[in-house]
């Protein structure tokens, strides 16, 4: 049943220190989650000391630094640098979200930076998110209609359904809001998690669907679903300003609009 | 161990067959919506029923037996107590769904935990009914 501490191998050790260059004029901590696959060694906590004088405003842009000119083994997901992308979602002191879009100057104190929680991590800071993906996949997130699109043109919706999607489209499947999620942390392997909820809310929503009552009927389970107990985590910790617990909140309501 | 076998046997799944797992269950609604109708209901019966137990805070015992036995306090006594205990077996259900994640020890659990439950909720209606009969 529950584990109250960690098993040996996986307590996370104090690590190595990595002291910025002399003539460094505005000095800043970083605390990176380390572990390799490859060695035996448990996890450990690097420090980081960088100027950040030299540096960009981002705590990506100290891990790039990181990486180019400090300690280039340090692995890290990035790619756009600019929020759309997903990739850089990881938990720095102590919130998930995007290391693009957190300015360093934001955290107080030595910047600690981990994997997203609870995820089997692949190495240092890459999650290892394949049982995320397959649940967004589960959830056939794509449009799914038995009349065929007009022949003249695309499917049509008014300004008022178009409407409805805003809040869910914008979604970049970061995870940052599942994996801050406590009942996914217990039960993942069979609760969907607030990304794939409002993913799967962003079709139940969408005017042009047929499917609605498939959609829900795969819902409607619980743990699938009703696992959310509206804690909110999600909500509080979206990079990007969703509201993944009022997608799940409308899900619910639809459900037992249904029962008549 | 026997865990470690269920993982080796789990983990041949691909990922997309492991997540959709035995498929919906098609239920849950009416144990959220049951969830809610019962809290609402509690406020007013729970305030009403403190109300009138402080009310006759030092009253003697024949005055308690004489306010039960009116049919009318009677029933929403019942009523407190079945949407009490009924609310109350949601929630440590779902307790017990959260934290409980071997399969024969959950229902143990939950069979165990709604027994206790149903007993102590059908003797506080026979205290009721005692007074009230």
């Amino acid at each position: 049943m529950a584990e109250f501490t960690l098993p040996k191998n996986s307590k996370v050790v104090e690590g190595q220190r990595y002291k910025a260059p002399a003539g460094a004029t505005r000095v800043q901590e970083f605390r990176v989650y380390r572990w390799n696959p490859d060695d035996e060694k448990n996890p450990h906590v690097d420090i980081y000391e960088i100027d950040l004088d030299a540096c960009g405003p981002m705590v990506l842009d100290a891990l790039i630094k990181i990486k180019n000119e400090v300690d280039s083994t340090l692995t890290f997901r990035r790619s756009c640098r600019e929020g759309i992308c997903g990739s850089c979602a990881m938990n720095i002191d102590g919130t998930n979200t995007l290391a693009c879009l957190k300015p360093i100057e934001a955290v107080k104190g030595p910047v600690k930076i981990n994997p997203l929680p609870h995820m089997a991590v692949v190495k240092d800071l890459v999650p290892d998110l394949t049982q995320a993906y397959a649940q967004y996949r589960s959830i056939e997130p794509w449009l799914q209609s038995e009349t065929p699109p007009p022949p003249d043109g695309e499917r049509l919706q008014s300004v008022e359904e178009r409407a409805k999607l805003d809040g869910m489209w914008e979604c970049i499947l970061c995870f940052c809001c599942t994996t801050s999620c406590p009942s996914y942390w217990w039960n993942g392997d069979r609760y969907l998690g607030p990304a794939v909820l409002l993913a799967a809310y962003r079709w139940i929503a969408d005017s042009r669907d047929e499917h609605t009552g498939d959609r829900l009927d795969a819902l409607e389970d619980p743990f699938k679903l009703y696992r959310c107990h509206t804690i909110m985590n999600c909500t509080e910790t979206c990079p990007k300003g969703l509201n993944p617990a009022k997608a799940i909140g409308e899900i619910k309501k639809l459900m037992v609009q249904r029962q008549g | 161990m026997a865990q470690n076998e269920k993982l080796s046997v789990t983990m041949r799944r691909t990922p997309l067959g492991r997540v959709k797992g035995l498929g919906s269950a098609k239920s849950g609604v009416h144990h959220w919506w049951a969830e809610r109708v019962t809290s609402v209901a509690l406020i007013p019966l729970t305030l009403w029923f403190v109300f009138s137990v402080l009310s006759m805070a030092g009253h003697p015992q024949a005055d308690i037996v004489h306010w039960v036995s009116h049919p009318l306090v009677a029933v929403l006594l019942i009523a407190l107590i079945v949407a009490s205990f009924h609310h109350t077996q949601l929630g440590l259900q779902m307790v017990l769904e959260d934290y409980v994640h071997e399969e024969g020890q959950r229902l143990i659990w939950l069979m165990v935990m709604r027994a206790i439950v149903w007993l102590l909720g059908l003797a506080a209606v026979l205290s009721v009914l005692k007074l009230a009969i």
